[in-house]
């Protein structure tokens, strides 16, 4: 049997045959730097090796993740993308506000770039921050097509630093993507190694009593879910990787003693949630998904696929270990920051995973505060009542400072949505004419996923009128996190009194969480508005905005 | 913070008319809204969108579950079983095909093919054919069935069956898996068979006739590769068990069995 372990360090070298770039990547800041305003970029095939298997890859000039992008806030900047591939190919610039026809997705934005062509993106660079590039073809992001993204604040940096490195978490897999969704159609917890047993019942017994423990197992068997899916992929098929190196190959970022250290976190991966802290660092948090935040100082941070979080730390002369665990504790991402390359630290073991619990449900249970709970009768969408929605939360809450399943009371100071205060306010003070609510959906064990209970193939667009200031309120009925991203628009999240708190590109909404955010429909043309779960948006958790 | 103000302001009077009273809304960010598209795609089918899009939420798939290929030992000739099934289809239509059977002292199956159509989260309704090969005539039937999962856990297939001169049919499975480890699994299975009427030519009585009972503990050695080991339990009701009975067999029988539980 192959234990977990083997799946997720890899080999220690990372992926060796990237070296054929002539750039090396022990003790280096990982890909290469592009610096605007012009940009070229090529789209191939790479042959990769990060677990002792060979494999092809997809890459953007010829390394994974590709070239950290640098641009000028303020720069009008051209993309000229070149397509080798023997399929069609595209690049979303994740966050970047840009006319519709450059957003990269094709079917909405453009025709996606054909092979053997070159497209070329040109827009002008309004904002600042850290965001990220992927493919938004078919399963090109799971392949390895994304990389980073920085735009340097014309006014220069409202956080000062003396260093920075980026920090882009990703997850590979040997497996075919393809074989991967399909799996997942054939038996949706296929990955899941961590079901509970005969043996968990009977240490139940043990712990709780035979009538708790069967009231809990008759609960979650009446429900035909189970309180261990916290990931659909796993580090069974997994090997997580930061800035394109797997744990076994450290990659490590250097510093002086005492310089302040501007770590540009970047969740790029196709379907996992990283919970990351660098153990001897406190982690201050000075931006969210590019946009300036008031500091907040803690000791870790779940990010959220396709999330984006900038942090300072401080560190001393001494190693220190980035570690970023999955969120279903199945695997790892993990590095090294240090004054020197060829140094390390104490690499912490996973945390044991947490089972989710009745309120992650939704449901009735004990010793729950009331006062947080919505008590307006839930609506649900008329389409959740078929055949593809397993189940509809009773109770939901904002639990903006809630920082989710796994990272309850574990001890340490956890972000959560309530610690984050963009700086300047909303970007528009008018509160919203209308609200649109929807139903995070779907149906674990047939493996389909949905807004309201409707698939992309069966929804129509949603329609903003272009001007208006709108709520849109996301419920989450499913017993996952998503990452829901709505392309060419800022979501501006509200806590629970609708006061703005945040402005993000990608917002993560856990089980039974009901959470608003104002959009500002500003930018004619379709766009794209989905899961970043790549396989939940494949699935059917997609629908097309149609600003007009 | 004044100047990305003015270069904002700049760019959105430029592109747009009414963009400039937006504006005026827009607190002290670094936001400019983004210029119209300069050129649009042409309006397409889902099928067309979704071909360019590379996504397909209704994109068909199949499975093919050979759930038993198992030798069976009891006392007698050895038996060699199988129950295999395979579907093809989207989230909301399948096509749905399962033979049953096995080869020893007697050779007989059971083959069924239908449209399998999701009608709640938990179930779906079977519409199809049933065709029976076995000792005596071949029968063939019309099936309806109610197919899913119950609560606990529990896959259920239940189908009702009318055949030629007016026969019927029940078939009930039933089965859950039991983890001891991540890939240990114990299978308890239960089968029950029954008829409306006598067929003496295949030694089938009215009411209950089988009834099966099996416990297989299967090793995934990958999710899709599991060899298993177990006990099954075969009994004969009523006049099921007199037509075997008056044959010299025993209607009821305790096999061991050893097999593999393969899918893809």
């Amino acid at each position: 049997m192959l234990s977990r372990r083997q799946f997720v360090h890899g080999i220690g070298g990372g992926a060796l045959l990237l070296g054929a770039g002539g750039w090396t990547r022990a003790g280096t800041a990982g890909s290469p730097v592009l610096t605007g305003p012009d940009f070229d970029l090529t789209i191939d095939y790479l042959p990769v090796n990060f677990t002792g298997t060979a494999r092809r890859a997809i890459a953007v000039n010829g390394s994974i993740p590709g070239p950290t992008l640098r641009m000028r806030q303020g720069d009008t900047v051209t993309l000229r993308i070149t397509n080798k591939l023997r399929e069609q190919t595209s690049i979303h610039w994740h966050g970047l506000i840009v006319p519709a026809d450059m957003d990269g997705v094709p079917g909405l934005s453009f025709n996606g770039i054909a092979p053997g062509s070159t497209f070329t993106y040109r827009y002008k660079v309004n904002q600042s921050g850290t965001y990220w590039y992927h493919s938004h073809s078919r399963f090109q992001e799971q392949v390895g097509l994304y990389g980073s993204l920085v735009i340097e604040r014309r006014a220069g940096e409202r956080h000062a630093a003396d260093r920075e490195h980026v920090l882009l978490l990703s997850d590979w897999t040997d497996h075919d993507p393809e074989h991967i969704y399909a799996t997942l159609k054939r038996q949706s917890d296929y990955y899941n190694y961590n079901k509970r047993t005969v043996g968990d019942f009977f240490d139940d017994v043990r712990a709780k009593g035979w009538d708790e423990a069967v009231s809990d197992r008759r609960m979650w068997g009446g429900m035909r879910m189970n309180p261990t899916d916290l990931a659909d992929v796993s580090g069974y098929a997994y090997t997580y990787l930061l800035n394109g190196v797997t744990p076994a190959g450290n990659w490590t970022g250097t510093f002086r003693p005492g310089e302040r250290v501007r770590l540009r976190v970047i969740n790029g991966s196709s379907m996992s949630f990283f919970d990351l802290r660098i153990p001897g660092l406190k982690l201050t948090v000075v931006a969210a998904d590019g946009q300036d935040v008031e500091p907040v100082t803690v000791d870790e941070l779940r990010i959220g696929t396709a999330e984006v979080y900038d942090v300072i730390v401080e560190p001393r002369d001494a190693a220190y270990t980035v570690f970023a665990q999955a969120m279903d504790r199945s695997g790892f991402a993990c590095g090294t920051l240090a004054p020197r390359a060829g140094m390390s630290a104490e690499v912490p073991k996973l945390d044991a995973p947490v089972l989710l619990s009745m309120a992650d449900m939704g449901m009735h249970h004990e010793g729950m505060d009331h006062s947080q709970m919505s008590h307006a009768p839930l609506n649900h969408a008329p389409a959740e009542d078929g055949p593809i929605v397993d189940m509809k939360a009773s109770m939901v809450a904002p639990r903006l400072d809630d920082p989710g399943v796994g990272l309850r009371d574990n001890g340490r100071r956890v972000l959560t949505y309530a610690d984050l205060a963009t700086l300047g306010g909303p970007i528009d003070a008018r509160d919203a004419a209308r609200e649109i609510e929807l139903h995070l959906t779907g149906h674990m064990e047939r493996y389909i996923w949905s807004f309201n209970g409707q698939k992309f193939s069966d929804a129509t667009p949603l329609k903003f009128s272009h001007g208006e200031r709108l709520r849109i309120t996301l419920l989450n009925d499913t017993m996952m996190t998503h990452p829901i991203h709505l392309h060419g628009m800022w979501s501006e999240v509200v806590d629970a009194r609708g006061k703005f708190a945040v402005r993000k590109h990608t917002v993560s909404i856990q089980p039974a969480q009901r959470l608003s955010y104002l959009v500002t429909a500003d930018a004619l043309g379709s766009w794209a508005y989905h899961c970043h779960l790549l396989y939940h948006m494949e699935a059917g958790m997609f629908r097309e905005v149609v600003v007009a | 913070m004044k100047r990305s103000r003015a270069i904002a302001v700049t760019a959105v009077t430029a592109a747009l008319g009414c963009a400039a009273q937006l504006h005026a809304q827009v607190s002290a960010s670094e936001h400019v809204p983004p210029d119209p598209p300069a050129s649009h795609v042409h309006s397409m089918s889902y099928r067309e969108m979704a071909e360019m899009m590379g996504m397909d939420d209704r994109r068909p798939f199949y499975k093919v579950m050979l759930d038993r290929l198992e030798w069976q030992g009891h006392s007698g000739e050895d038996t060699f079983a199988w129950d295999a099934s395979a579907w093809f289809g989207g989230d909301y239509n399948k096509l749905w095909f399962e033979t049953e059977g096995e080869d020893g002292e007697h050779t007989e199956s059971r083959t069924e093919l239908a449209w399998d159509r999701i009608i709640s989260p938990w179930w779906s309704l079977r519409l199809g054919v049933r065709h029976d090969e076995g000792p005596g005539p071949s029968r063939d039937w019309a099936a309806v069935g109610l197919a899913g999962l119950a609560p606990g856990f529990v896959e259920v297939e239940a189908s009702a069956y009318l055949g030629e001169e007016g026969r019927g049919a029940f078939h009930l499975t039933t089965e859950r898996d039991f983890l001891f480890t991540q890939r240990l699994v114990l299978q308890p299975r239960l089968e029950l068979d029954a008829y409306t009427r006598d067929d003496p030519g295949r030694g089938l009585g009215s009411g209950l006739a089988h009834a099966s009972f099996g416990l297989r503990l299967r090793y995934e050695l990958r999710r899709e590769i599991a060899p298993y080991l177990g006990i099954h339990w075969n009994w004969q009701f009523g006049d099921t068990a007199d037509f075997s009975e008056a044959a010299g067999e025993d209607a009821d029988e305790l096999s061991v069995v050893a097999g593999l539980r393969l899918w893809f």
